[in-house]
C-alpha cells in the first residue's frame, strides 16, 4: 500500500534499506550464533547519517520525528531485530536530553548523537523495578557541585558499547513517583562500570548488560531537566520510542513473510508447490494481514505523535501491542510454513521467532501497554 | 588531491539479455545500475579524498539517463559529475571510447589520479581504462587490490595476479582499475542523497572536449564484434613443489600422460 511518503522519507527508507540488504542481511547469522555486536554496522549506519535523523537540524541532524525513526527502523529490522534495536536503543537513550534537556547539554550530546560519532542508552530497569518502574532503588545525593549515584541497573540495551548513558535515580526518597530524576552518565565516569553481558534467547547481536554505579561522582549540571520530573520524562520518552519498538514488529514481520511466501512457492510436496495448497495460501493471507495492519496502525500513530497532541500514550500503547503480538504470530506461522526447514539454523526464520518473543516484553510488556490502554479509555469515558 | 573517477551505467547483470540477429545486448526493459566495479572506484577515491583533500569527479559517456549514476556517485560522496554525450559518441568500441573520455578528462582540467573499476559487467572487456591511460599518456596499473600509501607524486599499489599479486610503485599522474577486493563501500548517505539530488550534471558534447570526429563513435571504432559466446572454462592447472629438480620431474611425469 501507498502510504504517501515525502521524498526525504523515502531517502531515509531506502538508506536503511541499503544498510539491511548490503551490511546486515549477510552478517546477521554470524552475529546471532557469537552473540556479537554489530560495532562495524553501526558505523555503516553513522556514515550514512542514519543516526541524525531524529536530531533537530540545528544540531546537525535533520530535525524527523517519530514517523521518520519508525521508517528506518522497519528496513533494519527486516535485516535483523537484534542490530535494529541497537539503533533504537541509542535514539531511546538521548529521547530524555531531546525531551527535557537545557540547551547546553543538548549542545553538548546532541551533534555526536547526529554524526553518529556517539551512541546512546537508557537505564531505567533495574532487578526490583521492571513493570512497575517506581521500584527504583538507585540513588543519586548531591554533595556540593557533584552528583553521587549508587546502585545497579539491569538488562540496559547497549551497555557498554555506548559514551551516553541516561540513568533514573531517586533523588527524594519520601516523594514517590516525584522523587525521581534523570541524569546523563558518561562512559568513564569515575564509580561507573559494567557488569556481566547477558547469553539471551533472541536479538543477540545487541548488548545487554548491568550497568554499576558505586559512587558514582557527576557534575551537577548532567541532571536532565528539574529534580523530580524523572518519572515524566521517562513517560514521554516511552511514548515517543514505543512505536519505534513497533516499527521492528512490521519489518520482522515482513521478513517473515518474504521468506515464508517464496519458501511456499519453491517447495513441492504432493506434485505441487505448497503455495496451490489452501491451507498454506490462508496461513500466508493471515500473516500478510497482520503485517500490513501493523504498518497501517504503527505509521498512524507515528504521524499523531509527530503532531504532538495533548495525549499520545493510548496510540502509542495501540500500536505496540498490535505489531509485537503480530510480529509473535507471523513469525511463529512462517516457521510453521516452511516446516522442519523452518526449525533449523540454516533458515533465517527460527531466529526472527526467536527474535520476536522480546517485542512483547521491552519498553513495557504488552500487559503493560494494555494497561495503559485501559486507563486511558477509563479517563475518556468519565 | 584532485581525482577523476569514470563510472558507466550498465543493465542488471540479473537480467541480461543479448539480441541474437545482432549479437549485442538487449538493453530494453532492463534496469540499469551503476557498474558495480565502478562502486569500489568511487569508494576509493572517496577514501582517497578523506585522507589527503581534494576533489572527485565523476565522469561518464553515455546517453542522457546515466545521469542517475553520476548521482549516485555523488551521494556516495563525489565532489561533482560529468557527463559526456553526444549522438556522435553512439556506437563507441573500447578505444574510441577512451579517447572520449581522454578529450573529456582534459577538457575538465589535470588529474592527480584517475580510478576505474576493473571492467565493465556489460562488455567486460577491461580495456577502457587501460586505453584512457595510454590515451592521457599516463603510467597505469589493472586490477589493484590495494592501494598501500600515496603522497602528491607516488602510489604504491598491490596488483591481483591469480597466484598472488605484485606491489607496484608508480608517479602520478596514474590511473588505475580497481577489483572488490579494495574495500567495501559505503551504502550512499542521506547528505550525500541530498546533495545529489541538488546537484546539477555537466554535461558536454563532441564539441565541448574538442573530440575529433574521425576518431568519435562507429568512425572512430576499429573494433566489429562478429560474434558473441562463451568461452570454454581454463583447464585445471596445477603447481608444483619442491626443489627445481622435484618439480621438473614433476612436469615430466605429468607431460608423459599426454604423449
Amino acid at each position: 500500500m501507498d502510504y504517501f511518503l515525502s521524498e526525504e522519507q523515502q531517502m531515509i527508507v531506502e538508506t536503511a534499506r541499503d544498510i539491511s540488504n548490503e551490511k546486515i542481511i549477510p552478517r546477521r547469522a554470524e552475529l546471532d550464533e557469537k552473540n556479537e555486536f554489530p560495532t562495524s554496522i553501526l558505523e555503516d549506519m553513522s556514515k550514512a547519517d542514519l543516526f541524525g535523523i531524529f536530531v533537530p537540524e540545528e544540531y546537525g541532524g535533520f530535525g524527523g520525528g517519530c514517523f521518520e525513526i519508525v521508517l528506518a527502523l522497519e528496513e533494519l529490522s527486516r535485516g535483523c531485530v537484534g542490530v535494529a534495536t541497537s539503533f533504537a536503543a541509542s535514539a531511546l537513550g538521548i529521547f530524555p536530553v531531546l525531551i527535557a534537556g537545557s540547551d547546553e547539554m543538548k549542545e553538548k550530546y546532541l551533534p555526536d548523537i547526529a554524526t553518529g560519532k556517539k551512541w546512546a542508552a537508557f537505564g531505567l530497569t533495574e532487578s526490583n523495578a521492571g513493570s512497575d518502574a517506581s521500584g527504583v532503588q538507585t540513588t543519586a545525593v548531591l554533595d556540593g557541585d557533584e552528583w553521587v549515584l549508587n546502585g545497579t541497573k539491569q538488562w540496559i540495551t547497549n551497555g557498554g558499547e555506548s559514551q551516553i548513558y541516561s540513568i533514573v535515580a531517586i533523588t527524594d526518597p519520601t516523594k514517590g513517583a516525584r522523587g525521581a530524576s534523570l541524569f546523563v552518565v558518561e562512559d568513564g565516569d569515575p564509580g561507573f562500570s559494567y557488569g556481566k553481558k547477558e547469553d539471551k534467547m533472541g536479538i543477540r547481536s545487541s548488548a545487554t548488560r548491568e550497568l554499576i554505579m558505586k559512587d558514582c561522582r557527576i557534575p551537577k549540571d548532567r541532571l536532565i531537566g528539574r529534580k523530580g520530573t524523572g518519572f515524566i520524562t521517562v513517560m514521554k520518552t516511552l511514548d515517543v520510542s514505543r512505536p519505534g519498538i513497533a516499527s521492528l514488529g512490521i519489518g520482522l514481520g515482513q521478513a517473515a513473510l518474504d521468506e515464508a511466501v517464496v519458501y511456499a512457492k519453491q517447495r513441492v510436496q504432493f506434485g505441487k508447490p505448497i503455495i496451490s495448497f489452501q491451507a498454506v495460501q490462508h496461513m500466508l493471507a493471515d500473516m500478510a494481514i497482520l503485517v500490513e495492519a501493523s504498518r497501517a496502525i504503527v505509521y498512524a500513530a507515528a504521524r499523531h505523535i509527530d503532531s504532538n497532541p495533548k495525549n499520545m500514550s493510548k496510540a502509542s500503547s495501540m500500536c505496540k501491542v498490535f505489531a509485537t503480538d503480530a510480529a509473535m504470530k507471523v513469525t511463529t506461522d512462517a516457521v510453521q510454513v516452511l516446516g522442519g526447514y523452518g526449525y533449523m539454523k540454516e533458515y533465517p526464520v527460527e531466529k526472527m521467532m526467536r527474535d520476536a518473543k522480546i517485542l512483547q516484553i521491552y519498553e513495557g510488556t504488552n500487559q503493560i501497554q494494555r494497561n495503559v490502554i485501559g486507563q486511558e479509555l477509563n479517563k475518556e469515558y468519565a | 588531491m584532485n581525482i577523476l573517477v569514470c563510472i558507466k551505467q550498465v543493465p542488471d547483470t540479473k537480467d541480461v539479455r543479448l539480441d541474437p540477429e545482432t549479437n549485442t545486448m538487449s538493453r530494453e526493459g532492463v534496469e540499469s545500475i551503476m557498474n558495480p566495479f565502478d562502486r569500489y572506484a568511487v569508494e576509493e577515491a572517496v577514501r582517497i579524498r578523506e585522507e589527503l583533500g581534494g576533489t572527485v569527479t565523476a565522469l561518464s559517456m553515455g546517453p542522457p539517463q546515466a545521469v542517475a549514476v553520476l548521482k549516485e556517485a555523488i551521494s556516495c560522496g563525489a565532489d561533482d559529475g560529468v557527463l559526456v554525450s553526444d549522438r556522435a559518441f553512439a556506437g563507441a568500441d573500447t578505444w574510441a571510447t577512451s579517447y572520449t573520455l581522454s578529450q573529456a578528462a582534459r577538457s575538465l582540467g589535470d588529474f592527480d589520479l584517475i580510478l576505474c573499476g576493473k571492467q565493465a559487467i556489460d562488455g567486460d572487456t577491461a580495456q577502457v581504462g587501460p586505453g584512457l591511460a595510454c590515451q592521457m599518456e599516463i603510467p597505469f596499473v589493472t586490477c589493484v587490490q590495494k592501494v598501500r600509501s600515496i603522497t602528491e607524486e607516488l602510489i604504491l599499489v598491490e596488483r591481483m595476479m591469480d597466484d598472488g599479486f605484485d606491489v607496484v610503485q608508480l608517479p602520478l599522474p596514474a590511473l588505475l582499475t580497481v577489483v572488490k577486493d579494495i574495500n567495501e563501500p559505503r551504502v550512499p548517505s542521506l547528505k550525500g542523497k541530498m546533495k545529489a539530488k541538488k546537484a546539477e550534471i555537466e554535461t558536454l558534447s563532441a564539441a565541448d572536449i574538442k573530440a575529433d570526429e574521425k576518431c568519435i563513435g562507429l568512425a572512430g571504432s576499429p573494433t566489429q564484434v562478429v560474434n558473441v559466446f562463451t568461452p570454454p572454462p581454463r583447464g585445471d592447472r596445477t603447481v608444483f613443489s619442491g626443489t627445481p629438480e622435484e618439480q621438473v620431474s614433476q612436469l615430466v611425469k605429468q607431460l608423459k600422460n599426454y604423449l
